[in-house]
């Protein structure tokens, strides 16, 4: 029988299922935070929902857990989504009705993702937010954006919006690649 | 009308706009001029659709007759739709599609900016999250009328056709009825003396930066569709926007 890594897929048809030997009782918060921080963002995959910044509080009694989770726009279509795969990575790990509440105050603000995230945004060809999203100008001039391939500034922007509402698309003037940037907001 | 009723039919204002003009941007989907384009002009969409969810469903809440979000959009016809007529306007060139969101976009902005200080603390939630969005949109809209007006004779032309062809549909953005006065008395919506100077200025500050002239304040003005009397483009769009959820009305996915 040839051995593979679980894919989402499987996580997907198995998420109904409790594993029948889990003792989720024996699970601290931390250990919760720890399960959170292996979801991941189905539109970004290199960056968790934990260092995304959109797990805003989990609430463990060692029988009862409640996770507050916001939306990253008002539009986000990865919303349930992202609620879903909470849900079952909570799930997997023996807890049976994990409860999810949608927040949206305080609005989520790019401020919220990790050093961590930002490092795993830059390595995955996404150039992270830069500034203070409190800054963001409305008809002024734009920050220096720097390439997340090659590191230069000589870059321009060539869309307010890239693949999704989160992102802008810029190009690269040095070595000439296009690339995602995560807008502050 | 009492304040409940004013405050229900503010929020379907905000919603209905929000969801129209979320429609007329998805219709780009595949005919944008560029991907790029494409790319924005859904992106906004969607933006605006995720707004309305959050409006209908305060409203629904409100109105609490069994109806929720979902029937409010799809089972309304369009003399109860509160939108305003700018948002219903087809996409024709783009430059109108551009002139009509930047419109927009500049009252979408100050609406909302006074929005996140509403005495209505659910309101206050959904604006503070919705304004940062609008503020983007307002950027990208605001830098292609500069950028079309200020471009090439053609592209000027097309900008100043559109200013000229849209700008009856502006008087509506403000100009108070009773209900915009009431949310203002109760301290919900924008004080709208100032929203109308604020929307001028900034209309007529891009404006100037375009080379482009806008219509004159006194100008004859189209309003109703806060009534709910709107032009005949609004009944095409509702059409094709509700067919699927009336002719299959047990349809859960799809």
């Amino acid at each position: 029988m040839i051995e593979r890594e679980p894919s989402s897929v499987d996580i997907l048809i198995a998420s109904d299922r409790v594993p029948a030997n889990a003792r989720p009782e024996l699970l601290t918060e931390e250990a919760i935070w720890e399960l959170l921080d292996n979801v991941k963002d189905p539109e970004v995959p290199a960056v968790s929902v934990v260092e995304l910044g959109i797990i805003r509080r989990v609430d463990w009694d060692g029988k009862h857990l409640t996770i507050d989770v916001t939306p990253t726009y008002s539009g986000c279509p990865a919303t349930e989504l992202i609620e879903e795969l909470v849900v079952e990575a909570m799930r997997a790990a023996g807890i049976r009705d994990p409860q999810i509440n949608r927040v949206l105050t305080p609005a989520w603000t790019t401020d919220w993702i990790t050093e961590e995230g930002r490092e795993k945004l830059r390595a995955f060809g996404i150039a992270p937010p830069k500034g203070n999203a409190s800054k963001m100008s409305l008809l002024g001039v734009d920050e220096v954006i720097a390439c997340p391939l090659c590191g230069s500034e000589h870059t321009e922007r060539i869309s307010e919006f890239g693949s999704t509402a989160c992102k802008a698309l810029y190009r690269c003037l040095d070595c000439r690649e296009p690339f995602d940037y995560f807008k502050c907001i | 009308m009492t304040q409940q009723q004013a405050l229900q039919e503010y929020l379907l204002r905000l919603a209905d706009s929000d969801i129209i003009l979320g429609q007329r941007l998805s219709e780009l989907v595949g005919k944008a001029p560029a991907l790029e384009e494409e790319l924005a002009s859904t992106n906004v969409a969607l933006d605006l659709i995720g707004q309305a969810r959050n409006w209908y469903e305060y409203a629904a809440e409100l109105i609490n007759d069994g109806r929720d979000a979902d029937n409010l959009v799809f089972l309304r016809d369009a003399h109860e739709y509160r939108n305003l007529l700018m948002v219903e306007q087809p996409n024709e060139d783009y430059a109108v599609t551009i002139a009509r969101q930047f419109f927009f976009d500049v009252w979408h902005y100050f609406t909302l900016k006074a929005l996140v200080n509403a005495s209505d603390e659910r309101i206050a939630t959904i604006a503070a999250k919705a304004v940062k969005e609008a503020t983007y949109h307002l950027r990208r809209s605001s830098e292609w009328v500069k950028r079309m007006g200020d471009g090439t004779e053609e592209s000027h032309r097309r900008m100043q056709d559109a200013f000229d062809i849209l700008w009856r549909f502006t008087g509506e953005l403000i100009t108070p009825d009773e209900v915009d006065h009431a949310m203002f008395k109760a301290g919900i919506g924008p004080d709208p003396e100032q929203l109308k100077q604020d929307w001028l200025g900034m209309v007529r500050e891009v404006a100037a930066q375009a080379t482009v002239t806008p219509g004159a304040e006194d100008a004859w003005m189209y309003m109703g569709g806060k009534r709910g009397e709107h032009t005949e483009h609004l009944g095409h769009l509702l059409a094709v926007m509700q067919f699927l959820p009336r002719a299959y009305p047990d349809a859960t996915t799809w």
